[in-house]
């Protein structure tokens, strides 16, 4: 059930999505493009990429993440204020992308350390298609309401852990 | 100096350290007995013939076949140029040290090339193998904590990490080579 509240909120919320940026690898170079001026985050309100967790509502995770990165993304997740998204973009953050079968020390998708809204496949995934999830993320927070608890039971456990 | 040179000058020097030599190969290299590896690479360092100042490579195999581990040591000699000599073409060499797989060991030169610093803790962390002498033989790659030498052809995968699961659906235990 959505009060005109809570539509003034989620269209402010997602008008202005600012991204932290979370660049690890080869990914990080098309979310650079998009940055820039051919492909252009921020004609959606998400131009504005934070250093600094404490300040973004989006964090990008473009790249390889490896066992020793993931226990410092999670405490950079629990440093960004609700309400906060995931986005994991490319392949090794969706499922351990090309290093699946012999990457002994990759993680096989982000999602088993954060909690993530939006995947995005690719290998990198084209800047349109960053752009087309951070759009399906602006729809997804378009219908969200204060009533309902945003944080699925799933990953309840998940961001309980100490990781 | 032409390979075959090199390694008349170390077999006439050391004898029976300089187990094998193979100059067929592209990379033409002399095995070298682990216990008097640290001789040999002083020789040839400060050897005025040879000169090999420049370490550029350490790699580490793993023989399963024969139970063994063995690192190869790609060596040159960068000429010193002046403005009286003529800049001669480096020449390059390789030695193998080929050790025991159940308890590696091979003798740390670190203090002859600075460059095997890093090297020998990467083979250390990636085989397994003990460098003593070195002056701070810890895991470069990976985490403090990693149990396993990583690249050993019966390296089997973590089944979790800090409570992450190692792997998914599939059950990959191992690498399949």
């Amino acid at each position: 059930m959505m009060t005109s509240l809570d539509w003034a909120l989620n269209w402010a919320r997602s008008s202005s999505i600012w991204p932290m940026t979370f660049g690890l690898a080869c990914c990080a170079i098309e979310m650079m493009a998009v940055g820039a001026s051919r492909f252009d985050i921020d004609r959606f309100g998400a131009g504005a990429f934070r250093a600094t967790p404490r300040q973004s509502d989006l964090m990008i995770v473009a790249g390889t993440v490896t066992y020793k990165m993931a226990s410092r993304l999670k405490r950079l997740y629990n440093q960004m204020p609700e309400p906060k998204y995931v986005m994991a973009m490319g392949a090794c953050t969706v499922g351990g992308g090309p290093y699946f079968k012999h990457g002994y020390h990759v993680v096989k998708g982000v999602d088993l350390v954060v909690p993530v809204d939006i995947y995005i496949p690719g290998c990198p995934p084209r800047p349109e298609a960053l752009l087309e999830g951070l759009i399906r993320l602006q729809d997804k927070i378009r219908h969200e309401s204060r009533a309902i608890d945003r944080v699925a039971d799933e990953n309840k456990a998940l961001l309980a852990a100490a990781v | 100096m032409s390979p075959e040179e090199i390694c008349q000058a170390l077999k006439s020097k050391f004898g029976e350290a300089i187990s094998d030599t193979v100059l067929e190969s592209p990379r033409p290299y002399a095995v070298v007995a682990a216990d008097k590896w640290v001789q040999v690479a002083t020789h040839l360092r400060d050897a005025p013939n040879l000169g090999f100042n420049f370490l550029r490579c350490i790699s580490a195999i793993d023989l399963l076949a024969d139970d063994k581990l063995a690192c190869v040591y790609d060596l040159m000699a960068i000429s010193a140029v002046s403005a009286t000599t003529v800049m001669t073409v480096p020449h390059v060499f390789a030695v193998r040290v080929v050790t025991e797989r159940k308890n590696p060991s091979i003798s740390s030169v670190a203090h002859i090339w600075p460059a095997a610093d890093w090297h020998e803790r990467e083979a250390f962390d990636m085989m397994g193998i003990d460098f003593p002498g070195h002056p701070n033989l810890v895991r470069i790659l990976c985490p403090e904590d990693w149990e396993g030498h990583p690249l050993r052809k019966d390296y089997a995968f973590p089944l979790e990490y800090h409570g992450i699961p190692g792997t998914t659906e599939h059950e990959l235990m191992s690498p399949r080579h």
